[in-house]
């Protein structure tokens, strides 16, 4: 009886996620208070870090189910992967919402705002919510794979309509906080360093989380495949033990 | 796949029509979110007539989700899309049929919604090409939309709570633009009413291509 294991790689870039994750809450935590917002300015080494993960998820999700789909690419693994990217993804998208809160609060002075980068938000985090529903549904494996990477697909068709949507209805959002990486922004250098170490931290961290997710996945697949022989056959062992004194 | 989408189309308003269920029961249930609404937003016609055009399109919108459920319900009893397959119909006629039926079925209630607002709410219609083109291609995208998703939860044993969570999201889009385009059409806010059915457009058009294009898949399994 073999089970996938924890292999080395998936180790090592465990280990450097939690180090860059690490490094960006303590050069985060150092960063000096900004005059308008005070210390909530620093929220943005892993707010902006957390969004760019969510949608690396959803995006790799959305790839793995096209692959999944296409007869020629089809297997199991594909499936694995995208229901493990859109699981981390929205815990991401969740963990943005939050932090985006927290910070929106003192500074705009409410919890939440009807503004378009949040609605759309909110709204992909429902639309995925729903796709985890889906594939929480008992039944049978191919058919729940095709039908979980259909949704996947139309949800991320969505995304661009919902997008639009929101855009046009409040049009009175702030900037993007990428856009605040150009030189000509005065948010301060060493802000903009923890910024981009908490994309490479998020990254990783997404990464990790990937693989152990799928290897999770993988290992209820395999136990669902051999449970039943396998209680089968401890029962027996069971009996022989009892029966030879 | 025209012929097949019309024989479906005509097979499901049948069985609705003579099942009356959406005249007995989806028809009431949709009068009564407006009666709720009512209640909620208190008899000032103000605020009812400010929200008209909202509170229209999520009493429509929740109309959706049970004239698809309907749609699907049809085909789970005495194994009704086993049926459908097994005649070789066309899976892209099917889809055009079954989401023609609920087009009918929403529009007829749409009708129904638009007198009840007239009447209850004592909202003043205006801008009727801007009305029209709105409902007719924000009631295409939620058929097409509401008969991808039907299928996706068919035949599972939790669909009736699935089905909401997975399509409700999705079609938030459509209710914002055509909320927008009726405020506009019935004066109540100022705004490019036409970019927004330009949106429906678009929502449309996309699921309509999916439904076409996968609900081959959809119908192979299950």
């Amino acid at each position: 009886m073999s089970t996938p294991a924890r292999n080395q790689a998936s180790f090592i870039l465990g280990a450097a996620a939690l180090l860059a994750l690490a490094s960006t809450i303590v050069l985060g935590l150092g960063l000096p208070p900004t005059l308008e917002q005070g210390p909530y300015a620093r929220l943005i080494a892993i707010h902006p870090p957390l969004a760019w993960a969510a949608y690396l998820a959803f995006g790799v999700t959305a790839v793995a189910s096209v692959l999944y789909l296409w007869q020629r690419t089809r297997s199991r693994v594909w499936d694995r992967v995208a229901a493990s990217s859109a699981e981390v993804g929205v815990v991401f998208t969740a963990l943005t919402l939050v932090t985006g809160s927290i910070w929106g609060r003192p500074t705009w002075g409410v919890w939440w705002t009807w503004d378009a980068r949040l609605t759309s938000t909110a709204l992909l985090l429902a639309l995925f919510l729903g796709y985890l529903a889906l594939r929480g549904v008992q039944t049978d494996v191919h058919t729940r794979a095709k039908r979980s990477a259909i949704a996947a697909l139309v949800a991320v068709v969505d995304v661009p309509i919902v997008h639009f949507s929101v855009d046009w209805w409040r049009t009175l959002h702030q900037g993007r906080s990428l856009a605040q990486l150009t030189p000509q922004s005065d948010l301060d250098g060493s802000y903009v360093a923890v910024m981009l170490l908490g994309f490479v931290a998020m990254t990783l961290v997404y990464g990790w989380l990937l693989v152990e997710r799928y290897r999770v996945e993988a290992l209820e697949e395999h136990f669902d495949d051999q449970g039943l022989g396998l209680a089968l056959e401890e029962r027996r062992a069971e009996g022989e033990a009892v029966a030879v004194p | 796949m025209w012929r097949d989408a019309a024989l479906v189309a005509g097979k499901d308003l049948r069985i609705e029509a003579r099942s009356r269920v959406a005249t007995n029961q989806v028809a009431p249930f949709a009068v009564l979110v407006l009666v709720l609404f009512g209640f909620a937003l208190d008899p000032d016609r103000g605020i009812l007539v400010r929200a008209s055009a909202g509170l229209f399109w999520v009493a429509v919108l929740f109309s959706a989700l049970l004239a698809v459920q309907r749609s699907f319900a049809i085909e789970a009893v005495d194994g009704g899309s086993d049926g459908l397959r097994l005649l070789g119909l066309d899976p892209a006629g099917i889809f055009l049929g079954k989401a023609a039926a609920v087009f009918v079925e929403l529009v007829a209630l749409e009708l129904l919604l638009t007198a009840g607002v007239v009447v209850l709410y004592g909202v003043d219609l205006g801008g009727a090409g801007l009305m029209v083109a709105t409902a007719a291609v924000a009631t295409l995208g939620l058929a097409a939309a509401g008969t991808v998703y039907g299928a996706l939860s068919a035949g599972l044993r939790v669909r009736e709570t699935l089905l909401p969570l997975l399509l409700l999201p999705v079609l938030a889009p459509v209710l914002l633009s055509a909320t927008r385009a009726w405020e506009v059409a019935l004066g109540s806010s100022v705004d490019d009413g036409w970019r927004w059915v330009q949106l429906l457009g678009v929502f449309a058009v996309v699921y309509v291509t999916f439904g076409l294009v996968g609900f081959g898949a959809l119908m192979e399994e299950s």
